[in-house]
This record gives structure tokens, sequence and C-alpha cells, in this order.
């Protein structure tokens, strides 16, 4: 029994044993032999009929498909993507992690996310370098000092790690912030959430995609669907409300299948409308840059509600900036010079030492911004098409966790108790789950 | 970042305006149910490409007024020219 399994055997995981994939003596011996390394998914045909067809590989779509094999067995299951797996905000953002949201339905859902991110590397056999380094969010004012208050005792009641401290606290977490009275919104204390912290995005979809080949799910890549089959719907075409979904039309022909699921983010209304289902979503691009490197010098995550700014240090040394989405609806992820002026300046009036230091790039993202801050999660009018949408500027940190309670909102046709809060129903009937006081800038 | 046209200022940068959003017909609030409210309230066509949307000049003149872009491109469709509806013709 090698260290690596009995490591697996004292941990709780749901995922099949194998063997350590990369060593550093594996290394040196493709070195010497001048090998490359295997293909980690097999790229195979694609079929005239699925089980389960999942539109859109990023974390959730492919999350989801591994949690219906490993957890219910249903294998018969493919992943169809316009574009290269990770293309969408899987691969784009900033990569933090926290469950201190504002409403008891956030903080569960997100609670359970963060367990199964510290069992992953584990679970799936890859390091996701999870740095489990703390996440403070400041207050700069007396109202934004309330809502931290706010957040913190209903983290409490859960069980969450999260506090109000003051900014001499804050200051000795993270020395580089200017927590004097000088500057125009002066650091008035700070939400603190020890287990909060960053993980390596690539990794989680690189590890959710391997795992799930293992077992069966087949992954297509530049394959865009096109249309969403609908029988009996009460649109005139035969879709939407009452109808059931037959399967995908994409660019490579005809996909029979009587499961269906929307997990395209940015590009879900596109999808959804496909299938006749209207959605509260409007897409807008998030905008991040990052520095050149320097030594590590931020230990935490530090988010500023109020100047629209967050950052953190990677392993690399270099500074990951972002803030909040950009001002207007579009589909176009131009960056722009507004965004870094703004950042920059928002930044400097937290850490003014670091004026010196230049941007090497910045990107955009687009972003399924709902009206509450919350997800879309289940069933739709249309059978059998289910949504997993919504994730705004969010949904890193939520990807393991929704896929494993879509895969069982699929398998038992129920839905889950810990997304049920999140259901598209709530925008007619006005149970909305407002989590802008948590979810607007810090992500 | 996006020259909006705005029919009375002309050209602006947008960060001098606010984007309200998608520009639908409110329903009657006295005769609408409650769902067809939440509707209007919540749901977005979102297309990728024309949309018809409002912007509040908030620096400029201060006030409300509908474009057409395409989300796709950010190209501004028939852009209003400032003065031309002093002429009789919008
Ligand atoms: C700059 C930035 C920073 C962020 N920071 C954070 C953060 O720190 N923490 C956090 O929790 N969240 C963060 N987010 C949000 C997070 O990245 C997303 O919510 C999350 O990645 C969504 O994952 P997904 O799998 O649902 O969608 P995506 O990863 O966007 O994948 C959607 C996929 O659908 C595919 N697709 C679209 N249309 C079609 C079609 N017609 N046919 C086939 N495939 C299609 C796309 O190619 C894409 O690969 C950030 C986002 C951005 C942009
Ligand atoms: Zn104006």
């Amino acid at each position: 029994m090698t260290l690596f399994q009995s490591l697996r055997g004292s941990m709780k995981s749901n995922a099949v044993s194998r063997p350590p994939r990369y060593s550093a003596a594996g290394l040196l011996v493709k070195g010497v032999k001048q090998e490359s390394w295997p293909r980690v998914w097999r790229d195979v045909p694609l079929k005239k009929s699925y089980d389960v067809v999942i539109v859109g590989g990023g974390v959730h779509g492919l999350a989801t498909a591994y949690y219906l094999a490993a957890n219910h067995g249903i294998t018969n299951v493919a992943i169809v993507d316009k574009s290269y797996l990770g293309s969408g905000g899987s691969g784009r953002n900033t990569a933090i992690v926290r469950s201190n949201y504002l409403t008891p339905e956030g903080v569960a859902f997100y609670d359970r996310s963060l367990e199964l991110y510290n069992s992953m590397a584990v679970d799936l056999n890859i390091n996701v370098m999870f740095s489990e380094r703390g996440h403070m969010t400041l207050a700069h004012t007396d109202s934004a000092l309330r809502t931290m208050h706010w957040r913190a005792e209903v983290n409490k009641l859960q069980n969450i790690d999260s506090s109000v401290i003051d900014p001499a606290e804050v200051k000795k977490l993270a020395p580089s912030l200017d927590t004097s009275s000088d500057p125009r919104y002066p650091i008035l204390g700070a939400l603190y959430h020890p287990p909060g912290g960053t993980i390596r995005h690539d990794a989680v979809v690189w590890g959710y995609a391997r795992a799930a080949d293992h077992l069966g799910v087949e992954m297509h890549q530049k394959a865009e669907v096109l249309d969403i089959l609908v029988e009996g719907g009460d649109g005139p075409d035969g879709k939407g409300s009452g109808g059931r979904v037959t399967g995908v039309r994409t660019n490579r022909g005809d996909i029979s299948a009587p499961i269906v699921v929307n997990c395209t983010a940015g590009w879900a209304t596109l999808i959804s409308d496909m299938a006749g289902v209207k959605l509260p979503i409007s897409t807008r691009p998030l905008q991040a840059a990052v520095t050149e490197p320097v030594k590590v010098f931020l230990p935490t995550v530090v988010v500023s509600g109020s100047l629209h700014v967050y950052v953190s240090q990677t392993d690399r040394g270099e500074l990951v900036f972002g803030a909040s989405v950009d001002p207007f609806n579009t589909y176009s992820v131009r960056g722009s010079l507004e965004f870094t002026e703004e950042l920059a300046g928002h930044v400097l009036e937290l850490m003014p030492g670091i004026s010196r230091m230049r941007l090497l790039r910045q990107w955009a993202g687009l972003c399924d911004m709902t009206p509450d801050y919350s997800p879309v999660m289940g069933f739709t009018p249309v059978e059998g098409f289910f949504c997993d949408v919504g994730w705004g500027t969010y949904g890193f940190k939520a990807g393991p966790v929704s896929g494993e309670q879509m895969a069982e909102c699929i398998a038992t046709q129920q839905t889950p108790k810990l997304i049920e809060p999140f259901k598209l129903s709530r925008f007619s009937t006005g149970e909305l789950v407002g989590e802008k006081g948590a979810a607007a800038v810090g992500h | 970042m996006l020259l909006v046209p705005c029919p009375h200022c002309g050209p602006r940068n947008a960060s001098d305006l606010s984007y309200k959003g998608e520009s639908h017909a409110r329903p009657d609030p006295n005769s609408a149910t409650a769902e067809e409210w939440r509707s209007y309230l919540y749901m977005e066509d979102n297309p990728a490409g024309w949309l018809r949307e409002t912007w509040y000049c908030r620096s400029g003149c201060r006030r409300f007024f509908v474009l057409e872009r395409d989300t796709a491109t950010n190209e501004f469709r028939n852009p209003p020219v400032p003065g031309a509806k002093l002429g009789g013709k919008a």
C-alpha cells in the first residue's frame, strides 16, 4: 500500500483508487528517453445518442459529468464545448474560494463546496494547489462594517470561521495595507475568513476532465450546440413550457438525449433560448489583471467592496487584481483602459507601496449575472432540460458542490435540499436569495 | 472603452453615463398580475445581437434615452445626432 493510498483511506472520498500519475522519477525517465506524457483524456468520435448531454465544458459541466459517473453510475454522458475545455470563466477567474456568504442558504451551499475542494487533491489525484491563506473583506464605511457584522453572525451560526477584526489586526495580517486615517476611504475593519483562499483553476478543470474520462464520460471540444431539440412545448415551434427535450443539434450533427444540461455561464441565455426557456440573466464581462512577479509580501486575499477591487498574490509572486463587472451588458471580452486606470487608482489607495509595479496582462471573461446574485439551478419548464447557470462572478468556488448537486438532481429527478432555494421559479414567486452584499465584488 | 452617442451631448465615454439595462414596455401596475410584474422586473432577453437599452447621461445632460446596440460588436445602430431633432426630424 502506497503512502498515497493510505492517505486516501483516511479521508472520505468517492473516487476510484489510482496511483500517482506524475512524479520526479517519472519526469527524469521521460526526460532521458525523450518521451512525452500520454494524452490525459481520450479523443473519441461523437456518438449519435447519449443518456445525458452537457453543454459547456467549464468546471460546472465537468463536475456535473464527474459526479453523475462517480456517485450515480451514469456514464453514457457527453460534454460538448464550442471551444476548448476551460475556455470560459473556468480558465479566466481569479481562483478565490470562500464560504462567508450573507444568506443561510448561500453559506450552507458554498461551505459544502469548500469541503469538496478540501479533499479534491486526493479525490481526483491532482495537485490543485489549494492555498488556505485566509480571505479578508475590508470595510471603509459604517454601513459596510454593519454588513460585515451581519455576515459574521450568519456565518457563525453555521459554524463558519468568520469574524470582524479591527484595523490593527488587519495591519498584522497584511502589513502592506495602509490602515492609517490618511486615505480618502480609511479602513475601519474587516470581515476575516481564515478558511478562504485560492486554488489553481486549470488544475480543477483538468482534474475533473481526467477523472470523468476515466469513468467513461466523453469530452468533445470544438463541438458547438446550434439548437436544442424540444417536442410538445406550448411555443409555436414546439419549444418552451410543457415540452420535452429530445437532443441537441451541433456543428457535428444531431445527438439524441433525454437529458440536456445547460452549463454555459455567460452564454446561458443563448442556449436556454434554443429550448424556449427564459432566464433572468444578463451577460457582463469581468476583467482581471496581473503584475510582474515580486517576492511574497501579501499573505491573504484582500477584498474591498467600497473600492471595487480585490487582490491576492500567486505562488509565483504576481499580484492578481479583479474588480466589479463592466458597466454594461456585452458578449465582447475586450479589455478597457478605464478598467486599468480605475483599478490602479483604487489599489494604490490600499497599498501605496506598490506604485512602481508594472502590470503584465489584463483579460476578461463573460459572467452570467442574476438579479439576486444567486445561481439558477435544477429543473426548467421543459422536461429533461436542466440549468446550472447564473454563476456571475462567483461560480468557480461553487463548481464542486454544483456538480454534486446537479448530478443528484438529474439522477434522482428530485431537487436536492441544498439547491432548492436556487430554482428558476423563484423569479415568478418572488423568493429571491439576495447575495449582493456578499458577492458583488468579493467573488 | 465605448463611445455612447448621447442624443443631446454627442458621443461621450461610457463612464460618463450609467447603464440602465434592457428597455421594455412597463406593464400597467394596476392590472398586471404578480407574475407579469416579476417577469418585467427580472427576466432578460440578453441577446448576442441588437438590443434596445436605456442609458442615463449621468455626467452630462442628465437625461434618459433609448439606444440600439449590437451586444456582440458594441456598434450602435442609427446613432442620434445632437441638434437633428431641432430640425423637426428625429
Ligand atoms: C475575471 C474573472 C474572475 C473571476 N473570479 C472568480 C473567483 O475569484 N472566484 C469564483 O468563485 N468565481 C470567479 N469568477 C467566476 C467564475 O469564473 C465562473 O462563474 C465559472 O467559471 C463558471 O463556470 P462554468 O463552468 O459555469 O462556465 P464557463 O467556464 O464559462 O464555461 C462555459 C462553457 O460553455 C461553452 N459554450 C458556450 N456556448 C456554447 C455552445 N453554443 N455550444 C457548446 N459550448 C458552448 C463555452 O465555450 C465555455 O467553455 C470569475 C470570472 C471572471 C471572468
Ligand atoms: Zn448627454
